[in-house]
């Protein structure tokens, strides 16, 4: 039988953001977003009522990717692309626990594709946070697969050719049962992301959009710029009209040709603003098609459904096989076959 | 009534050949299972197409299955067959070759039609032509005889058709005195609830054949086989891949540990992952990943978590899975990586048996990246190799190779059931304390603590960056990674402190010695056997252990004249030695997709034996 050291469990409700911190030096350049978004989840984790213990952080390769040294969990700094494979096999052998994993953009949507959409698919309970510079920071400055077309770089001095993946269609495209997008200088939205995704029970992803200073500053300098935020963005609110602007002056409002167009909220009635639905996918992929400049980005949740969660199900058919043929040993399966007597 | 006269063998090999449709495996498994009840030793090799369901008749789509059985102890499945049952001129075709001079070759007659015989390459018939002369040969119309003993049932011609391979086993049931018990028994189980009528028709083409046999008068002997002299015992049959299966569980359960496979289907290894998915009742959790790198990835995350983590593949696999594998050398997890050889290099030949992952095992990996291996030598041996590989795994804190290949993974033989409950069980111990935890402090075997999630205080954090002595911090230090590296290097030596003392079967010293490794056992035992029965002063030692390699190797081949490596390969295990002893090794190397014969080991080993004169 199945045994990990049986301890009592330590007080959740005494931990601090302190208790998250590692006594190794961060190592990211200076100015570098993923300082705000290590912040968020070390002051988040504490809210959340699970002993430090049972968090498990699972990276794969790239500068965010650092990121498990400096959480004062159970963590592993893999290998390029495969955190979700290998966070998956953690948490089917052991789904009490609690396994994040952190990703840039070349990890998770080039060389590790494969993993994120098969994890997103199989709805293994891991919480997921893409860190989105839309470069490769760690080997210095080549285009990645969010970059923008003709994105001029090291590797692409002609500017790049192709078109860029877009992660939260990649995610609604592998019917992910929770999708999210949050701003690393957005603290509040960060942390309030963050809390709906450890909430969700199955895979949930959180794109976060992250400057790296270095060799990718400003690409998201739109959004980030906090004055410009309520005009370029349009905050997520289930059940809500769609609404931005610094007064929610506009709206988001259907065609009769099914588009989306910018509305001026008063003038169209927010009575026929289009409604955000979290567990609508038609919604949800017109939402991951707008971004700015020609409307707002979304931010916040763009869908959250409940299905069956791959590792719970793992479990309960080992439990149920076990409750069907009750105390059975592997003495018994060796001798479940013909066995003859040789005298 | 028969009046065939009866006559008394040691041991027959029969090979059942036909198109890959034809139940040519279920005939000669069931014809196994049947002598092996009847106390016969019995080795069995089945050899199948890599194309599922290749176009009837045509030579790519032959499947065979051969069988030896025998009154006395065997190891193989047998040079050259005895009887040859070919369901069509392609079988007969892609066959004839092995068929021994004077052998029984029993022939369907009603597919050999002028379209089959062309699809095969044949002119003319051989069965009239003259070209078998050398062989008894049996034309027997097994199609019509079929047709005709079921016709009352009513199935339809295709159904009524698919069972002729019942009719062809009657018949050699006959010729070799078995029962038919087994099989009718077997017979009922499968069909009888859910299909009645096709359970009827199969039971009456078996007893069509035997008593076409029995009464034909076109036969003037049958046979008999006595039982062999077997190690007293409860047996069953066994092929390799439900071997190392029953293995793994074995080592769960002496390990008190949560069985995890991650997997991904590759032939000859995909059996083992049914296997084991077949198997949650006993707690064996099963992933088939998205492909080989997850599958191994997920293990190595079980593995993180305290479960005893395996992966198995074939060789294409263990290709992706080096990035992974390397991981977990630095991060020092146990991990049981199952390699079931093909014919490679690429696709290669993916039904076929090969030894040639010996080198991509060891050193196909970035970096000084040491794992311990070990080779499995028969179908019964992969439950132990297992059993050993999860030992070593735990004890060292370290991935290891479990080398495997096509043909022991489907060959079956008789196995004495082992008695769990007497085997030693496996030591582990996951770190609780937190007073003076180091994730990288080692015990006397160079291990490292188990530390799993959940456990409170204790949180560390590992990777694949190169890792400070004892405190596991990333360290870019030059003397550290130089100490670093030693210290895993020397991890996977201090392996060799557990192996037993070499066996050498045969005389002490002498003029050859045949170091032999995995599947080959069988062939090189019976080669080594026949020529010390012959007064050649020749031993045999087999290696399970390629990582480390026993301490008391090199004083061993020093005792003989010459030291003579056969394999499956182009003398991998050969260089290793070369380069690690530094002596003369001769290597018998064998690459087509084939296990050797014993009688070209004998041709090789005393050639060696007329050198070391
Ligand atoms: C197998 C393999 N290929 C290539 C690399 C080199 N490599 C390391 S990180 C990286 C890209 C990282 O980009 P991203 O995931 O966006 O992370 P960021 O550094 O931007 O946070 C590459 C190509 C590697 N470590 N391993
Ligand atoms: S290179 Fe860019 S992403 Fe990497 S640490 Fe520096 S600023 Fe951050
Ligand atoms: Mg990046």
């Amino acid at each position: 039988m199945t045994r990990y050291p049986d301890l009592p469990p330590t007080d959740a409700s005494a931990l601090s953001a302190k208790d998250f911190k590692t006594d190794q030096d961060v190592r990211w350049c200076p100015g570098c977003g993923d300082y705000s978004i290590l912040a968020q989840v070390q002051r988040t984790l504490p809210t959340l009522g699970i002993p430090r213990e049972d968090f498990v952080f699972i990276s794969g390769i790239g500068c965010s990717s650092r990121f498990p040294y400096y959480m004062n969990t159970y963590g592993m700094h893999t290998i390029h692309g495969r955190a979700p494979a290998l966070a998956s096999g953690i948490q089917c052998l052991r789904p009490n626990l609690n396994t994040w994993v952190i990703t840039g953009d070349g990890d998770s949507l080039s060389i590790g594709t494969n993993h994120l959409m098969h994890a997103l698919r199989r709805n293994v309970n891991l919480k997921i946070i893409l860190f989105n510079n839309r470069i490769y920071g760690l080997t210095k400055g080549q285009y990645s697969p969010t970059s923008e077309v003709g994105k001029k770089t090291k590797s692409t001095p002609y500017g790049s050719l192709d078109h860029p993946f877009n992660p939260i269609a990649v995610a609604l495209g592998a019917e992910a049962s929770f999708v999210a997008r949050s701003i690393d200088v957005d603290a509040k939205h960060m942390k309030a992301m963050i809390q709906r995704a450890a909430a969700h029970e199955g895979t949930a992803l959180i794109e976060v959009f992250q400057n790296c200073n270095i060799f990718n500053d400003g690409a998201f300098a739109f959004i980030s710029d906090r004055r410009e935020r309520p005009k370029t963005s349009l905050v997520l609110e289930h059940g809500q009209p769609m609404r931005f602007g610094k007064k929610k002056e506009y709206g988001i409002a259907i065609g009769p040709d099914m588009k989306p167009r910018v509305v001026d909220a008063e003038a169209h009635g927010v009575e026929n603003l289009l409604v955000h639905d979290e567990g609508n996918p038609t919604i949800a992929y017109l939402l991951s098609q707008l971004s700015h400049p020609d409307f707002p980005t979304p931010i916040g949740v763009f869908r959250d459904i409940q299905r069956p969660v791959y590792d719970r199900m793992l479990q309960a058919q080992v439990d149920d096989a076990r409750a069907r043929k009750p105390g059975r040993s592997v003495q018994d399966l060796i001798e479940s076959v013909h066995v003859w007597e040789v005298r | 009534m028969s009046t065939a006269q009866t006559v008394e063998l040691e041991t027959v090999a029969i090979r059942f050949a036909g198109d890959s449709g034809d139940g040519m495996q279920l005939t000669g498994t069931q014809f196994t299972e049947t002598s092996a009840l009847l106390g016969n030793d019995v080795a069995t090799f089945p050899d199948f197409p890599a194309e599922i369901r290749a176009p009837a008749g045509s030579l790519a789509g032959v499947s065979g299955f051969q069988l030896n059985f025998s009154s006395h102890e065997i190891y193989t499945h047998g040079d050259a067959p005895d009887v040859l049952v070919a369901m069509n001129p392609a079988a007969l075709r892609v066959n004839i070759g092995d068929l021994k001079p004077d052998g029984i070759l029993i022939a369907n007659t009603y597919a050999f039609t002028d379209k089959n015989l062309e699809k095969a390459g044949f002119e003319k018939n051989p069965l009239e032509d003259g070209t078998l002369q050398m062989f008894r040969v049996f034309p027997v119309d097994i199609t019509s005889m079929t047709l005709e003993a079921i016709r009352e049932i009513g199935l339809n011609q295709k159904a009524a058709v698919r069972c002729k391979n019942f009719l062809a086993l009657g018949l050699v049931y006959w010729m070799y005195n078995r029962p038919l018990q087994h099989t009718i028994d077997w017979i009922e189980k499968k069909f009888r609830a859910k299909v009645p009528d096709i359970a009827d028709a199969n039971l009456a083409a078996l007893k069509a054949g035997y008593h076409y046999g029995e009464t034909a008068e076109i036969f003037t002997h049958n046979y008999v086989v006595p039982k062999a002299k077997l190690e007293p015992g409860r047996y069953r049959g066994i092929n390799g891949n439900h071997a190392l299966g029953l293995g793994l569980l074995a080592a769960a359960e002496l390990s008190g540990l949560e069985l995890f496979l991650g997997s991904y289907p590759i032939t000859p290894a995909s059996d083992l992952l049914h296997f084991l998915a077949a198997q949650k009742h006993l707690g064996a959790k099963t992933f088939q990943a998205e492909d080989e790198i997850a599958a191994v990835c997920a293990a190595i995350g079980a593995a993180y978590a305290g479960g005893l983590a395996v992966t198995s593949t074939s060789g294409p696999g263990i290709a992706l899975k080096a990035e992974a594998i390397a991981l977990a050398v630095m991060t020092e997890l146990p991990l049981i990586v199952c390699d079931i050889q093909r014919g490679g290099p690429s696709t290669g030949l993916p039904t076929k048996t090969e030894q040639a992952d010996l080198l991509q095992v060891l050193y196909g990996r970035n970096g000084e990246c040491p794992v311990p291996v070990v080779a499995a030598a028969t179908p019964g041996d992969c439950f132990f190799v297992a059993i050993e590989a999860a030992r070593i795994a735990l004890r060292h804190m370290v991935p290891v190779v479990i080398l495997s290949d096509g043909y022991l993974a489907n060959g079956a033989e008789p196995w004495k059931i082992p008695d769990v409950s007497a085997i030693e069980p496996i030591h582990t111990e996951f770190r609780t304390d937190p007073e003076g935890f180091l994730p990288y402090a080692r015990d006397e075997n160079l291990a490292r603590p188990w530390a799993v999630p959940g456990t409170p205080g204790l949180e560390h954090r590992l990777g694949g960056l190169e890792k400070e002595h004892l405190t596991g911090n990333v360290s870019y230090d030059p003397a550290n990674h130089q100490f670093m590296t030693e210290l895993r290097a020397e991890k996977v030596a201090r392996v060799a402190q557990h192996i037993p003392p070499t066996e050498v079967h045969g005389p002490a010293s002498g003029d050859v010695l045949v170091v032999a490794w995995g599947g080959t056992y069988g062939a090189v035992r019976s080669a080594v056997d026949h020529l010390i029965a012959h007064d050649r002063a020749v031993a045999h030692v087999h290696l399970r252990h390629l990582n480390p390699l026993p301490d008391d190797l090199g004083e061993i081949m020093g005792r003989f004249e010459r030291v003579v490596v056969p394999e499956l390969n182009m003398g991998q295990l050969a260089m290793i030695l070369r380069a690690r002893y530094l002596i003369e090794i001769r290597s018998i190397c064998k690459v087509q997709g084939k296990p050797f014969k014993e009688a070209e080991l004998i041709r090789d080993i005393s050639a060696e034996l007329e050198h070391a004169r």
